[in-house]
């Protein structure tokens, strides 16, 4: 199948080291040539994923991320430097690759993977690596690979945990395998399972767990090993405990079309939900100077709090209603949290449970005012 | 006794307890008996049904108990049970 593809001289140099494996061999080595994989998210997992894909002559490998590089980013987003910081990450990853593999063809998407363009972005590749870091993309990215036939190889990452899997893998029969659906019908209810930004990630966690991905993606595309297809593999970097779990299909999983994902997930679009009263870090930094009498909430985790804090009293969101005794309702009420979003969350529910008509969201949280007002506190 | 291992995201309704030993004879005694020592993980574990929610897997060894007895599957001696929940990090 591989007549038409022929590697160069300096190609078969570079690949000596594959080609050398008897079960690999060159006809691997050109398999990977003629591949197409597509990689979302070119963050934690996407680091390793895209370094070691295009050091191992992936032919063509196509890259989505709206994102820009950012100093929080560097702790293990190794595919980037200090001097990237501001820019694209979908265009500072090609640069990078294309310095490492000349001999390969990196293609940029420099957008979100929506809804809008999943198929038609996915249905140009072979295979699909998920490097996302939410819910709803999961979702997307999965039902999008099942309507278009493509291999999805997963993996997800959390705190010290990874987890990794190939999905909708084409079984010799012809059958597909089980897809993410099969092992999670439905998503966790927002806020149980945080995202790393606020429940944080060991900077290593990635890097092993996307080189697994990355190795999953090139037994896919060479067919060379068993792939991960019907089993879940689970890691404990805290414990160094590993799991194989089986997956199996689920005859209750129907992906007919693609659909509303942040609605699947729970996540109501913003105009959707009650505004509440809201403060500028400006507005906050002058009852700061005046010495104003009011009362500061932050509503982050005791860890976030220790990485930076304005000195407000720390309330954690779910723990909120039940504190709600020491929150004044006499005077002005500030609440605030990383970017906004959980403080707003947590002033609907004490205004619906306790009847509060005195609390204030600080607009773009502590985020706000690292970049306004203080850049000495840490924007993490 | 069997073993049950609770996975991170649920760690801090178990005040960071990673493992949980039981004597429950199948797999709906052995998680009661993990609620009833850490109520906070009702409400993430179990519907109003108290049916196991469906964003949860419960596996014992390496097998999804929904392909064994569910609920009902039998609990060995030194069995270890998994709890996985779905987790979306990749940044």
């Amino acid at each position: 199948m591989n007549q038409d593809i022929q590697l160069s001289g300096a190609e078969m140099a570079r690949y000596a080291r594959h080609i050398t494996i008897p079960e690999f061999g060159l006809e691997g080595q050109k398999k990977l040539k003629q591949a197409k994989v597509l990689v979302i998210g070119s963050g934690g997992l996407g680091s390793p994923v895209l370094l070691y894909l295009a050091a191992a002559g992936v032919g063509t490998i196509g890259i989505v991320d709206f994102d820009t590089v950012d100093e929080s980013n560097l702790q293990r987003q190794i595919l980037f430097n200090v001097n990237d910081v501001g820019h694209s990450k979908a265009e500072t990853a090609k640069s990078r690759l294309e310095a490492l593999n000349p001999h390969i063809n990196i293609i940029v998407y420099k957008t979100r993977f929506t809804r809008e363009n999943a198929l038609e972005l996915v249905s140009q590749y072979d295979v699909v690596a998920d490097g996302t870091d939410n819910f709803p993309t999961r979702y997307l990215v999965n039902d999008a690979c099942v309507l278009a036939g493509k291999v999805n190889v997963y993996a997800s990452i959390f705190q010290f945990e990874g987890q990794v899997s190939v999905f909708n893998f084409l079984n010799a029969d012809g059958t597909r395998g089980p897809n993410y659906r099969d092992m999670f019908p439905e998503p966790p209810p927002p806020g149980l399972v945080p995202n790393c930004a606020e429940g944080g990630v060991l900077g290593v966690l990635p890097g092993i767990i996307g080189s697994m991905q990355a190795s999953e993606v090139i037994k896919v595309v060479t067919g060379v090993g068993e792939p991960l297809a019907g089993r879940l593999f689970l890691f404990d970097a805290a414990s160094f405990t590993t799991r194989i779990l089986k997956v199996q299909k689920s005859p209750a999983t129907k992906i007919t079309e693609l659909i509303n994902y942040e609605q699947f997930c729970g996540i109501e679009p913003p105009a959707e939900k009650r505004a509440v009263k809201e403060v500028s870090v400006q507005e906050l930094h002058e009852l700061f100077e005046q010495g104003a009498d009011f009362q500061l909430i932050d509503v982050r985790e005791p860890h976030e709090y220790a990485v930076a804090n304005l000195d407000g009293e720390l309330i954690p969101l779910a723990t909120v209603a039940g504190a709600a005794h020491r929150i004044s309702k006499n005077k002005k009420v500030i609440v605030h949290c990383r970017s906004g979003v959980r403080s707003a969350n947590a002033i609907r529910e004490l205004e619906d449970l306790f009847g509060f008509d005195n609390l204030y969201n600080l607009k773009g949280g502590i985020l706000a005012w690292s970049k306004e007002i203080d850049s000495e506190v840490p924007a993490y | 006794m069997a073993k049950i291992i609770i996975p991170t995201p649920l760690r801090k309704f178990t005040g960071n307890t990673a493992t949980f030993e039981t004597k429950g004879q199948t797999i709906g005694e052995a998680i009661q008996e993990l609620i009833d020592n850490h109520q906070a993980l009702s409400k993430h574990l179990l519907d109003d049904n108290n049916k196991l929610r469906s964003f949860i897997k419960v596996y014992l060894g390496e097998e999804d108990i929904n392909s064994l007895q569910k609920e009902a599957t039998s609990v060995a001696e030194n069995a270890v049970i998994s709890i996985v929940p779905a987790i979306a990090g990749g940044c």
